[in-house]
């Protein structure tokens, strides 16, 4: 392998002082149109009423009250504010810099206040369902797209998170029910995906075949031998195979009882809490620790790495399986959480959505997680809107993250760079 | 494969490409012998399965000191069995008389087949311009919506409905195939990314067309599913009525040609190779990589909607449903992939994969085995296919010279 090109490993915190400014326009101009389309809403598609958000849950410290807004005059403050924003922005790229992210952030709650003010008038909002339906389905897509984060890091491309996810669903499932503890399941579950984990090193890494397919392919694979295993053993047998017990939910004391945050953070299952536990111990694990650094050193320059004497392949295969143990873990969250069984393809290419919040969230483990979150709360948007009526057609509400991905791989959000050695075999000598 | 062949990944937008020329030769250069050797090893794990979790075998493995020969026995016979009726449902079946229904499972193997070929050929070309086409199902699912939309929604003379139903089909899933294309070309989005997120618009897409009123439900239903295919868009059948088989498979055969011709004899079908090969080399050259991608994704995606229109007007012709791809998008990527990309080897890919189907149905009626034993089977050709060294290790053969 003829290395010519040397690459800097780039800190992801660290933004340029100075951007080009076309690839910083593209902020400006992106909240232009969104500005414009929640406009058009106002203007063309008005819709009378009043819109009711409930934001209290019956055990907080002190009840909120319920707020009732005019649809139309919300939506119309919502379009100047946005068009403030985008101006903001546009000043802050005037003066070469690039549009800070939180900016976007209120811009993207602004937003969405004004399409629920629309889109629910004459309706209540339940804010807090809405925000706690959405981390809770946002659960296996943030410990997938964590997996994800770090193989890709390392230099595997890992198309098979979704194969992770339904394995460890199904270990879990069947586990727990043997082991007649969800700790169990979560355990089986997490060695579940360390396993494909290893079965993917053993291809990409060992015998070089190319990370994509290998990924497809064992996503087929599980697919076929889990639905396979289902029809020949778990169904055959459900009482004892296929009935774990479930994780409960528990509420946090104190904290759980803060107004909006407590119901929406603290009052989960203890996966959720993992998840938080896990986002924060790989962000400071890559970042922070000598592991981190080998792991995107032979993630961005492997013969560099190996100069110095990091053992490039063991560190990708360590990296795997620790990538796949999390992975795993999301995968329960299918049969220990809501309904504990395991059912044919149950996680509905799930893995394929962690991975768009890898590359959405640019090979960054927080970023990565909020953009795991903003698809749990899409998802869990066309839900609720189904429940209250809207007038958006459901589909299309379904539509959105996926849309949202392929504008964001097409780089108009921003750009995005994966480790320059992701994908490529390293092959020594 | 001498490693200095492998090219530093190329400067954005086509740093991508760079992973891919691995890959390409190892299917382009790896021989038959592993080919079989791997199809071999894949029938050895799935029949291993089918062991595990056979009923009988575990019994008798509980007093297999006492008793071996029950074990032995009962593996026997669970092998055995298994692939009888994996041979009675995909080739000929000797339990029922008369010569015309013992060779129908044939004519169902051909029948699966179709499919299987015309989107393992636009997997395929794809994969021999470096481009990996993972939007099987969403072109699969707008090319048989539009040729739906057309038969449904028309009322022409059979002479030309049907013509122009299968064009439709086409055109959609080119259109949805080059979509990608256009946006790799243009602002470097990965493709692998792009047709999977498509695959998912576009089933909803279809998904709200059929639950709609006035675009593709049928009239006065409350279910997501058009109206059934009239006569005069519906491809004829091959062998009369007592037979499935239809000219979706006529269809599959005359792309085959058309492919290899393309490939092999036209200047496009270079360009593709060029780029697929080392689209800088290409780009130095002259060739135009970004309108290569383009075309090269519309054609792709012409062929995979072809398999779309063959479901639709061929197969399950009783209306539109989010279900017409019936994996075949997904199963492509294997077809492709065993076939080495070639034409032929698609071909031979595609019936092998359709008896496997065909047996699959048979082998779940007569012995409870789900059909999901074949997506492992298929997967694990694949992956045995694409890594030689492994199969050539286990087998103990020499180790082929590099290139």
């Amino acid at each position: 392998m003829t290395d010519t090109k040397i690459t800097v490993p780039v800190d992801e915190s660290a933004e340029p002082a100075v951007v080009p400014l076309r690839a910083a326009l593209k902020a400006p101009i992106m909240l232009g149109i969104v500005t414009m389309l929640v406009a058009l809403l106002v203007g063309f598609k008005a819709r009378p009423g009043k819109t009711t958000f409930r934001l209290g849950t019956d055990s907080d410290f002190f009840d909120l009250p319920e707020i009732t807004v005019p649809s139309t005059a919300t939506v119309a403050t919502v379009v100047v504010l946005l068009a403030a924003i985008t101006a903001a922005s546009a000043f802050v790229v005037s003066r070469g810099r690039r549009t800070p992210l939180w900016l976007v952030a209120v811009f993207a709650v602004v937003a969405m206040t004004g399409f629920l003010a629309w889109a629910a008038a004459g309706k209540t909002v339940p804010v807090i369902g809405l925000l706690a339906g959405s981390i809770a389905l946002a659960v296996p897509l943030v410990f997938g797209a964590l997996g994800g984060v770090l193989g890709e890091r390392a230099g595997v491309v890992n198309i098979a998170i979704d194969g992770q996810l339904l394995f460890g669903a199904f270990a879990a499932a069947m586990f727990g029910t043997i082991a007649g503890s969800p700790w169990g399941g979560l355990a089986a579950a997490m060695l579940a995906g360390a396993l494909v984990a290893l079965v993917l090193g053993f291809f990409a890494i060992t015998y070089f075949v190319d990370q994509v397919i290998v990924g497809v392919v064992l996503n087929v694979l599980v697919i076929g031998l889990t639905s396979f295993l289902f029809g020949q053993v778990l169904a055959e047998h459900p009482q004892e195979l296929n009935a774990p017990d479930h994780f409960e939910r528990i509420a946090i004391p104190v904290l759980g009882q803060i107004p909006v945050v407590g119901p929406v953070l603290f009052r989960q299952t203890i996966l959720v809490y993992l998840m938080y536990a896990a986002v924060a111990v790989v962000a400071w694990a890559l970042y922070r620790t000598r592991w981190g650094l080998r792991v995107r050193a032979v993630g961005e320059h492997p013969k560099a790495a190996d100069t110095v004497g990091i053992k490039v392949n063991r560190t990708r295969y360590t990296t795997l399986l620790i990538a796949g143990l999390i992975a795993g873990a999301g995968g329960a969250t299918y049969t220990l959480v809501s309904v504990p069984q395991f059912g044919e393809e149950m996680t509905d290419g799930a893995g394929y959505i962690a991975l768009a919040a890898v590359i959405f969230g640019r090979w960054d483990p927080v970023r990565a997680t909020l953009a795991a979150l903003l698809f749990g709360f899409a998802t869990n948007l066309s839900g609720v809107l189904s429940v209250i009526g809207s007038p958006v057609p459901s589909q299309f509400m379904l539509m959105l993250p996926y849309v949202v991905t392929i504008i964001a791989v097409a780089g108009l959000v921003g750009h995005s760079r994966a480790p320059a050695a992701d994908g490529v075999p390293y092959r020594k000598g | 494969m001498s490693t200095d062949l492998k090219t530093e990944p190329a400067p954005e937008p086509g740093r991508t490409q760079g992973r891919f020329d691995g890959v390409l030769r190892e299917i382009v250069m790896g021989n038959t012998l592993v080919a079989v050797l791997s199809v071999v090893l894949a029938v050895v794990v799935g029949s291993l399965m089918i062991l595990l979790t056979d009923e009988t075998v575990r019994e008798t493995a509980g007093y297999i000191g006492a008793r071996p020969s029950d074990f032995l026995n009962a593996m026997w016979t669970a092998i055995s069995d298994a692939y009888t009726a994996l041979f009675n449902g995909a080739i000929y079946n000797t339990n029922v008389d008369g010569f015309e229904t013992r060779i129908r499972p044939l004519t169902e193997t051909l029948k699966y087949a179709g499919p299987l070929i015309l989107a393992g050929l636009g997997v395929g070309l794809a994969f021999r311009a470096g481009l990996f086409n993972i939007g099987g199902r969403g072109q699969m699912l707008l090319a048989g919506a539009a040729a739906g939309w057309v038969g449904v929604g028309m009322d022409l003379p059979l002479a030309l409905h049907l013509p122009l139903a299968v064009l439709a089909g086409a055109l959609a899933g080119a259109l949805w195939a080059g979509l990608a294309g256009f946006l790799k070309a243009q602002a470097g989005a990965h493709e692998v990314i792009v047709t999977i997120m498509l695959n998912y618009v576009g089933y909803y897409l279809v998904f709200y067309a059929l639950s709609k009123q006035g675009l593709l439900q049928a009239p006065g239903s409350l279910n997501p599913k058009s109206q059934p295919m009239p006569e005069s868009v519906i491809l004829p059948k091959l062998l009369g009525d007592r037979f499935n088989l239809h000219a979706g498979f006529l269809l599959a055969l005359a792309a085959v040609g058309v492919v290899w011709w393309l490939l092999n004899k036209s200047a496009m079908g270079f360009r593709f190779r060029a780029v697929g090969e080392n689209p800088d080399a290409a780009r130095a050259s002259g060739i135009d990589v970004g309108r290569t991608y383009i075309t090269v994704m519309l054609i792709a995606g012409g062929l995979v909607g072809l398999a779309g229109v063959n479901q639709i007007l061929g197969t399950a012709t009783s209306g539109v449903t989010v279900d017409l791809d019936a994996g075949i998008g997904f199963d492509a990527i294997t077809v492709a992939l065993l076939g080495r990309s070639r034409p032929l080897g698609i071909l031979a890919a595609g019936l092998l994969f359709g008896a496997l189907k065909a047996g699959s149905f048979s082998m779940a009626a007569a012995e409870g085995i789900p059909v999901e034993i074949v997506l492992v089977i298929q997967s694990l050709i694949v992956l045995f296919i694409a890594a030689p060294p492994l199969v050539r290790a286990i087998f103990r053969l020499p180790k082929e010279a590099t290139a």
